[in-house]
């Protein structure tokens, strides 16, 4: 548990830490809040030789409205999205989801671009992204791109990011006013990823589920968007037959890994049960 | 009298002696973040050493090359068992009789086995180097399930035992089998079983986990070469066994052996044995001539150093229609992994098992022990339990709710129907053991009463009916746990560390001005010594709690003992202690009685001090008399006052108490709530109440961890697969339930004090309480026995075969 050596850079502009990178190559890696990173280097899972370290430069962190969309400075810790009032109001289920990371000391030091960024189905926040229609501002050496949170994930560890690029910053469409949500997620203890997590962000009319989108974290290599599950219930008053379809559709697209969280049945089975949870109590807060 | 004489209450408040609920001294220092760790100790020019392990589970060891880790910059050097060879110490003795390596012998038995030191100039520096060695392996299959160990053709894991037939507890059946043990009247057992109305017949199995102290396994090494002296400190439950240890098998002579212990962080077993790291600090401080450290991580000290448990205990009731237990027949399979490193006093290979008639009048026993080899990390210690008693309590326990079931009675009223009576003390159990003294329908009773235990079974009654109707998911279980142990090993006549008697000991020495200091031969890891010790002597001698200085841990000033596990360090130490302090209030009664001019027997003890009877103006302190032992002492008599006592109990104590769980499982997602939990002790005597309370609430959060999850689980491959604290269950105040803590008080009647031991109880009692009422909720769908650990998939495994989920 005692990691390799490696040269610390701490550059103050996006700029210099992208000539950081692209000089550097391969063997350097951006460091944020240090959460996912460092354990991976402690266990010499990761070992890269030179470490840019983001949080010298300004501008990087930071929560702000513009119109409907919210903007996230990708170095905004879980920690500032918990305080922020702007959060709470127009997008709680960010604010519930944070809740359930880690706990108070790393939600302290992690932050929602490396939470993002990392990749690691374990993670919360990309689910949520998807289920919120996010879209991550990456900056590299060819300039900068817009690239939805959808299109991002291609596997464990496998992102669109391109040698050279960091994420700058998060933007999240404000879902409507009267919209419900909400964040299911099984874990063992505090600390722990999700043995399977549902989010859902939904709208209802006439007591009907008119709009509807629902996300999962860590029952596949990669979040996914239960496009069939949502389909399911939109129209229904989510009566019991409406949940069940939801929750077998959303079933058949997950693959999670038999780990110490249980088998693959079980991880599967809760996935469905976070799916139903997720549906009835964000119903249950729409207006 | 004037208003400013304290009255007696407030004399005795002022001693802080024997039931004050007094705070824990040593706390100042732990919550300032001022206490003195063995990692905080900092050597000049002190080396770090830390291991290359073991990718494999069994594997022959083919090359050992370590050019490129001496080129690391800062690795000074690479010990291997070749090096260890030459100063004899590539295996070392384990307590339990049997040898281990140090570091791999031309084979690895267990994935993160020890295979090279290397020592550098700090840390990082011999981390380079573990990556740089390379080693040639080639594996061969391994061994993980136990129940495979003796199969014939099961591959030969210990090649250095070719040939042995015979072990240090008897003969050996198979080249995996480590020895039996057997205690009881077979014959009688088997008849009672013929004659049986009514019999149960279980495997119930006690999964292996691990002590886990939030500190790991660590010490510094220092061997001076002019002085031929070696400093140890080192993160020892026993010290001085250590230094004896050393002593022996580095053939050092003793007095040049320092071993010292400083604060520590929790040890609950895991720091009682001796392991390769110590070794090999030793050594390599030895050949460099300069300190070195060795610090265990986290994964290293969940992986390698010794785990607790895996006993797989088939285990059988004989009983009369009515439910009168007439016959109790257990075999145990115990998993001590690739060498047994077990802690146990020498001649007892399963620890005092054969408390596993429990608290009930069984007639006649038989217990059968076979310990067997697998490919996994050597023990196995005893965590947070005198030696497998837990594994007997939960043994016991399961299987009374089994029969319980199996005649359609009250668990509870199985019980109290088969409890020995508070007149059959001292009782002697049909396994061998003499029970000092008990009233267990008192206590079952009072837990009953107290958390009204009928009504919950009337709820549950009515839960049931629900879930049948279909209107709730949520089943209920009430887990009825009536524990007794056997704790304080021990006496001579029986209990013995490699050839030491398990005595504790005790050196009080008051100073003129009415204050004093205190040594033994036990270590606090967090148990509160510096508190409690003191408030026996102020009860005893009348000094003020807050007058003595207490001091463990260091071999050079502390007198010889066995160390704190297994509930020992009251019965034994504290006995100790009393001992010492009555030797010393006989010489003040002589001291008192030359100053106050009368005969020793015309004075009486008063709180504080002695008093002439009837002439009650007539008292001279105990301050007032240390004063005088350094002045004034009757003609012919020594001056001073300290006294020193080694105690040898006359048996061990019985502490016994009653515990229920009341717990809701989700059958669709498998998450329990522990609702309440209900932890009536009965320790004998109680010495602060408080931190009584402390050790309650620690054990059960073990027993709580144990039950539901924490284990130490290997694929079949022999991989271990929780090594971390992502998936060894540690619970944190989120998890953990709200204890309720009440008591009962029947002392040991021949323990100086009546007191008995608690620190162990909470996780011995714990563990079935919490697994009865998780087998509780679901038995009326049909089962009688779901192993542990109770984590969240297996309940929902469990409520799918039973069919309540689709
Ligand atoms: C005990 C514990 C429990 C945890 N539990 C959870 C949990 O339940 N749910 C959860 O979601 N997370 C959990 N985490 C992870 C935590 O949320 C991390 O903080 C987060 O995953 C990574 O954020 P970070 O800021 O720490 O990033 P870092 O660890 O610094 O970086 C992570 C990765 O992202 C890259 N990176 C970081 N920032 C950028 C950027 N701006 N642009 C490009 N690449 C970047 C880094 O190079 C690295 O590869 C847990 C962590 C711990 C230690």
């Amino acid at each position: 548990m005692i990691p390799g050596s490696f040269n610390y850079h701490r550059p103050a502009s996006v700029a210099d830490a992208i000539k950081l990178l692209s000089d550097l190559g391969e063997d350097a890696r951006p460091l944020a809040g240090g959460h996912s990173l460092v354990p991976m280097m402690k266990l010499r899972l990761a070992s890269p030789a030179h470490l840019v370290d983001l949080h010298g430069i300004a501008g990087l962190k930071g929560i702000r409205r513009d119109g409907d969309t919210l903007l996230i400075g990708a170095m905004t810790t879980q920690h500032d999205l918990l305080a922020s009032d702007e959060i709470a109001k127009s997008v709680p289920i960010l604010h519930e989801a944070a809740l359930l990371i880690a706990d108070p000391q790393v939600r302290y030091r992690g932050t929602i671009g490396g939470n993002v960024a990392n990749g690691d189905p374990g993670n919360d926040m990309p689910a949520l992204m998807m289920t919120l229609g996010a879209t991550y501002r990456l900056e590299g050496p060819g300039g900068a791109r817009e690239v939805a949170a959808a299109d991002f994930y291609q596997g464990a560890y496998f992102t669109a990011l391109e040698p050279g690029e960091i994420l700058t910053s998060i933007s999240v469409p404000a879902p409507p006013a009267g919209h419900g949500y909400a964040y299911e997620k099984l874990k063992r203890k505090v600390g722990d990823y999700a043995t399977a997590a549902a989010a859902v962000v939904l709208t209802m009319a006439d007591g009907k589920v008119a709009s509807c989108t629902i996300g999962l974290t860590n029952v596949h290599e990669t979040p996914l968007v239960a496009a069939d599950a949502a389909k399911a219930v939109i129209g229904t008053n989510l009566d019991s037959a409406a949940l069940k379809k939801a929750a077998a559709a959303a079933e058949t697209i997950m693959s999670p890994a038999a780990d110490a969280r249980g088998p693959v049945e079980y991880r599967k089975h809760v996935g469905g049960i976070m799916v139903t949870r997720a549906l009835q109590r964000a119903a249950s807060r729409a207006r | 009298m004037n208003d400013m004489t304290p009255t007696r209450d407030q004399r005795a408040a002022a001693l802080e002696g024997m039931g004050c609920k007094r705070k824990r001294v040593e706390d100042i220092r732990f919550t300032q973040g001022k206490g003195n760790y063995v990692d905080d100790v900092k050597l000049p020019g002190m080396l770090h050493g830390d291991f290359v392990r073991s990718p494999h589970p069994h594997a022959r060891v083919k090359k050992i090359d370590d050019s490129e880790a001496l080129k690391v910059p800062g690795v000074l050097a690479v010990i291997t068992a070749e090096t260890l060879k030459t100063v004899n110490l590539a295996w070392m003795p384990t307590l339990a009789g049997d040898v281990q390596m140090v570091l791999a012998d031309g084979k690895v038995l267990f994935q993160n086995q020890e295979v090279a030191f290397v020592v550098a100039t700090d840390r990082y520096a011999a981390d380079d180097g573990i990556n740089k060695v390379v080693v040639e392996y080639e594996p061969l299959p391994p061994l993980v399930d136990p129940f495979k160990s003796m199969d014939p053709d099961a591959p030969v894991l210990r090649e250095d035992l070719a040939g042995k037939t015979a072990g240090a507890h008897g003969p050996r059946k198979h080249h995996n089998h480590i020895f039996e043990w057997t205690v009881g009247d077979r014959e009688l057992t088997d008849a009672a079983f013929k004659k049986a109305d009514v019999t149960i017949k279980e495997m119930i199995s006690y999964h292996r986990t691990h002590p886990s102290p939030l500190e790991t396994c660590q010490c510094v090494c220092s061997f001076d070469k002019i002085k031929g002296e070696l400093t140890i400190w080192g993160t020892f439950q026993a010290p001085h066994v250590i230094r004896t240890v050393v002593s022996l098998i580095a053939k050092l002579p003793e007095q040049k052996i320092h071993v010292i212990a400083p604060d520590i962080g929790g040890g609950f077993g895991n720091k009682v044995g001796a392991y390769p790291g110590y070794i090999c600090a030793a050594v390599a401080s030895i050949v460099t001539g300069k300190p070195v450290k060795w610090v265990e991580d986290r994964i290293e000290n969940l992986t390698a150093t010794s785990f607790a448990r895996d006993y797989h205990m088939t285990t059988e009731i004989a009983a009369t229609r009515d439910g009168k237990v007439t016959g109790l027949r257990v075999h145990v399979l115990a998993d001590h992994g690739a060498f047994d490193a077990c802690a146990d006093p020498s001649k007892w290979p399963a620890g005092f098992f054969n408390i596993v008639t429990g608290s009930y009048d069984f007639p006649t026993a038989h217990l059968a022990v076979d310990g067997v080899y697998t490919n996994k990390a050597p023990g196995g210690v005893a965590y947070r339990c005198s030696f497998r008693v837990t594994e007997a309590a939960y043994c016991i326990e399961r299987a009374m709710d089994i029969l319980a079931q199996k005649l359609g009675m009250d668990p509870a009223e199985l019980r109290l129907k088969n409890f020995i009576k508070p007149e059959q003390f001292p009782y002697h159990s049909a396994l061998g053991w003499e029970y000092d003294s008990g009233d267990y329908h008192t206590a079952m009773r009072k837990m009953m009463e107290t958390t009204n235990y009928a009504a919950l079974r009337k709820e549950q009654a009515e839960k049931r009916a629900a879930f049948k109707r279909g209107e709730t998911r949520e089943i209920m279980g009430l887990g009825v746990s009536f524990f007794t142990e056997i704790v304080g090993a021990g006496p001579s006549k029986n209990c013995d560390i490699l050839g030491i008697a398990m005595f504790d000991s005790c050196e009080i020495r008051l100073h003129p001005t009415g204050t004093g200091i205190a040594r033994m031969g036990t270590k606090s890891q967090g148990q509160g010594h510096e508190t409690t010790w003191a408030q026996i002597i102020a009860t005893e001698i009348g000094i003020p709690a807050d007058n003595i200085q207490v001091e463990e841990g260091n071999t050079d000033t502390a007198p010889y003992g066995l160390g704190t596990y297994g509930s020992r360090s009251t019965p034994v130490a504290g006995a100790a202690i009393a001992m010492a302090a009555r030797k010393i209030k006989a010489k003040a009664q002589m001291i008192a009685a030359y100053k106050l001019e009368v005969h020793e027997d015309d004075l009486e003890w008063d709180i504080d001090g002695f008093r002439v009877k009837g002439l009650p103006e007539r008292f001279l302190s105990m301050k007032d008399i240390c004063w005088a032992a350094y002045n004034s002492v009757p003609p012919g008599m020594e001056p001073g006052l300290e006294a020193v006592s080694y105690y040898d109990p006359p048996n061990m104590t019985y502490p016994f108490g009653a515990y229920l769980c009341v717990m809701d499982i989700d059958v669709d997602t498998g998450v329990y709530k522990v609702r309440r939990f209900y932890a009536l002790d009965d320790c004998g005597t109680r010495i602060n109440p408080m931190i009584i309370e402390g050790q309650v609430h620690g054990g059960l959060t073990e027993a709580f961890a144990i039950a539901m999850g924490q284990e130490i689980r290997y694929d079949e491959a022999g991989n271990v697969v929780t090594g971390s604290f992502m998936d060894f269950f540690m619970p944190t105040a989120v998890e953990t339930p709200h204890w309720e803590t009440d008591f009962t008080v029947t002392p040991s009647p021949h323990h100086p004090i009546g007191a008995k031991g608690v620190g162990e109880s909470p996780n011995v009692g714990g563990v079935p309480a919490f697994s009865n009422a998780v087998n509780d909720a679901f038995s009326f769908l049909g089962s009688t026995h779901i192993q542990m650990p109770h984590d969240y998939w297996r309940n929902w495994k469990a409520a799918k075969e039973l069919g309540a989920v689709a």
